[in-house]
């Protein structure tokens, strides 16, 4: 914590740009080397992809203080553009056609995040959390039914793009976009909203832009995790997004911490290898599950570790004061 | 037109259980300021409850009923004290959380104790219809409603006129003030818990009866339906929560048969949102004011 504190401006860069250097080196390492069974090396991208859901939803919830139930919508417009679009065009390199399929679906999502934002977010609270479920049903519903999406049936034989190296650097860019974002001018005002919207509003604060800012910008980047998420699985399908997606996504940020995106990441990563380190007890796995999702939740929150915090916290500065006396 | 009313019946059929389930959503939403996401998995329990005792254990019906409305009781309770008291002063999305995680855990046991495949039940309730003119009116969905407008008039005179109602709205009102007028906060939520758990039992008998088919995901999707009638109706709302079950109930069966069944849920949403835009607190809920 204070080595960290020390280093500013450059230092800092170069200090986080090393972190990012090592963590790609070890990924790399890990796969290319296959220093993990199967099971664990097909999670790579699934954690990738799940950490930038996190931190994207994390912008909703965590930083504009909106509940959300909708984000496996923007992630299905997204998934279904960017594999439309990589199945019918050709003649561009595979690499550039990926990129450009992400980043469609990622404006895709954005674009109908502010359009759905402009009447929604007018409502608060648990209302708007149920329109946004249901504007997320809307979707796939529609897609349920055009005929371009396949229906039901779904869309196959998409090429499978996503590699560990681009879920890696996308994850990277959502993460470092939303910690600027948190820190700019347009991030302390979407914050103030959060903390007291009238207060806000009285300094100046243009609510109504700044909420569907946020709000897009999450569906943007869910928008291109759903890109990556079509481009691994190669077969989507609608009930792939269905609102238990949602709540998937919502569970690592309300785990990890609303706004804070190191919390986020490291629920993301947990939450998604959990349930493949259980698979040994089968049956009880998704008990197991649930019981540990059930007790997180009531340690973090419910005042048990600052307890624990406050009491080893008062051990070390009785041991400083010991020493010192000594 | 025949059609029509046939498919009128059938909306208020599944309308009517939509309604009793948003009813105990709506209550305990009302009094512990929390979305049960459980709710809807305790219908489930209520079902195989049922199940188990009557077809299983053999109990006579009306005691078997009884006893799956005190086991969901009990259950709905336990679930409070366990996983919901510990977090009372926690933000409102860690409770959100571990309710989600509790339904989670619900399936997951249920799915243990009795697989995944689809259990199929006897007939239950055997009731005869009547005709109008050449309708026929089945009996089952009648009884249903009438269950359900049981259940609301007698929760809100249970609400308005007795000793423990008044209770409930000074707790939803304010808590502490509560308190400091000498209620007990904690048996007060345990009781709309309760109470909550007992009109999810009754919905989870009345669906067995209706649909005759168990599976431990049962209750998802009806709960989920029935937390958006009680929003559309104005969530806290005790006659919205009924308005709101039937109204949706009565769209989706609609929308299922004019329009596209694939689209019905689209269609139940998109008119959700239009009320909810147009009248931002739900059909017959309250505005609250404000204030800095």
């Amino acid at each position: 914590m204070n080595r960290k504190k020390k280093l500013s401006g450059k230092s800092l860069i170069l200090f986080r740009a090393a972190v990012i250097v090592v963590l790609y080196a070890l990924i790399a390492c890990v796969v290319e080397f296959k220093l993990l069974n199967r099971m664990m090396l097909s999670l790579v991208i699934p954690v990738g992809i799940n950490i930038i859901l996190a931190v994207s939803l994390n912008i909703t919830v965590g930083f504009l203080g909106e509940l959300s139930l909708g984000h496996a919508g923007f992630m299905a417009l997204g998934a279904y553009t960017s594999a439309l679009i990589t199945l019918n065009v050709t003649g561009l390199p595979k690499l550039l056609t990926f990129i450009l399929s992400m980043l469609l679906g990622g404006i895709v999502a954005a674009f109908f995040g502010i359009l759905i934002g402009m009447p929604v977010l007018r409502l608060r609270g648990d209302y708007l959390a149920i329109v946004t479920l249901g504007f997320g049903e809307i979707i796939r519903g529609v897609i349920n039914v055009l005929p371009i999406t396949g229906q039901a049936m779904g869309i196959s034989r998409i090429p499978k793009y996503s590699t560990y190296t681009i879920v890696f650097i996308v994850a990277v860019i959502t993460i470092l976009i939303s910690m600027n974002l948190l820190k700019s001018r347009h991030g302390r005002a979407i914050c103030a909203i959060r903390d007291n919207y009238i207060a806000a509003e009285a300094m100046g604060v243009p609510i109504t832009r700044y909420k569907i800012m946020a709000f897009s910008i999450a569906a943007f980047f869910a928008g291109i995790a759903g890109a990556l998420y079509a481009h691994n699985v190669t077969f989507i399908k609608p009930t792939d997004f269905d609102y238990n997606k949602s709540i998937d996504i919502l569970v690592y940020v309300v785990l990890g911490g609303m706004g804070s995106i190191k919390g986020s990441v490291i629920a993301a990563v947990v939450l998604t290898l959990l349930p493949n380190f259980l698979r040994s007890a089968d049956d009880l796995r998704m008990v197991l599950y649930a019981l540990a999702l059930i007790v997180i939740m009531i340690v973090n929150a419910g005042g048990y570790k600052d307890r624990f915090l406050e009491k080893y916290r008062e051990k070390k500065i009785r041991r400083k004061a010991e020493k010192e006396a000594q | 037109m025949e059609t029509f009313i046939l498919q009128l019946i059938n909306g208020i059929r599944t309308g009517s259980i939509y309604a009793l389930i948003a009813l105990g959503y709506t209550m305990v939403y009302g009094i512990a300021k929390m979305i049960n996401f459980a709710h809807g998995d305790i219908i489930m329990v209520g079902a195989y409850a049922l199940y188990m005792l009557w077809a299983v254990v053999k109990l006579p019906l009306p005691l078997a009923m009884l006893l799956t409305v005190v086991i969901c009781s009990v259950l709905g309770v336990t679930i409070e004290r366990v996983a919901y008291k510990p977090l009372r002063n926690a933000p409102s999305l860690a409770v959100l959380i571990t309710a989600i995680g509790m339904s989670f855990l619900l399936q997951a046991v249920s799915l243990l104790l009795f697989g995944a495949t689809p259990i199929k039940s006897e007939n239950i309730v055997q009731l005869k219809g009547f005709h109008i003119g050449s309708i026929m009116i089945p009996g089952l969905p009648m009884l249903t409603l009438a269950v359900t407008i049981v259940c609301m008039i007698v929760l809100t005179l249970f609400i308005n006129k007795t000793k423990a109602g008044r209770a409930m709205r000074a707790v939803s009102e304010d808590k502490q003030a509560a308190a400091l007028m000498g209620i007990n906060v904690n048996r007060t939520i345990s009781l709309t818990f309760a109470i909550g758990s007992a009109l999810a039992a009754i919905a989870g008998i009345l669906y067995l009866s209706q649909y005759k088919s168990l599976t431990p995901t049962m209750g998802a999707l009806p709960g989920i339906k029935a937390f958006v009638a009680a929003v559309f109706g104005g969530i806290g709302s005790i006659p919205g929560a009924m308005l709101g079950g039937i109204l949706l109930g009565i769209i989706e069966v609609m929308a299922k048969a004019y329009i596209n069944s694939a689209l019905a849920d689209a269609i139940v949403f998109g008119v959700l949102v239009i009320v909810l835009l147009v009248k931002p607190s739900g059909l017959l809920g309250k505005n609250r004011i404000e204030k800095v």
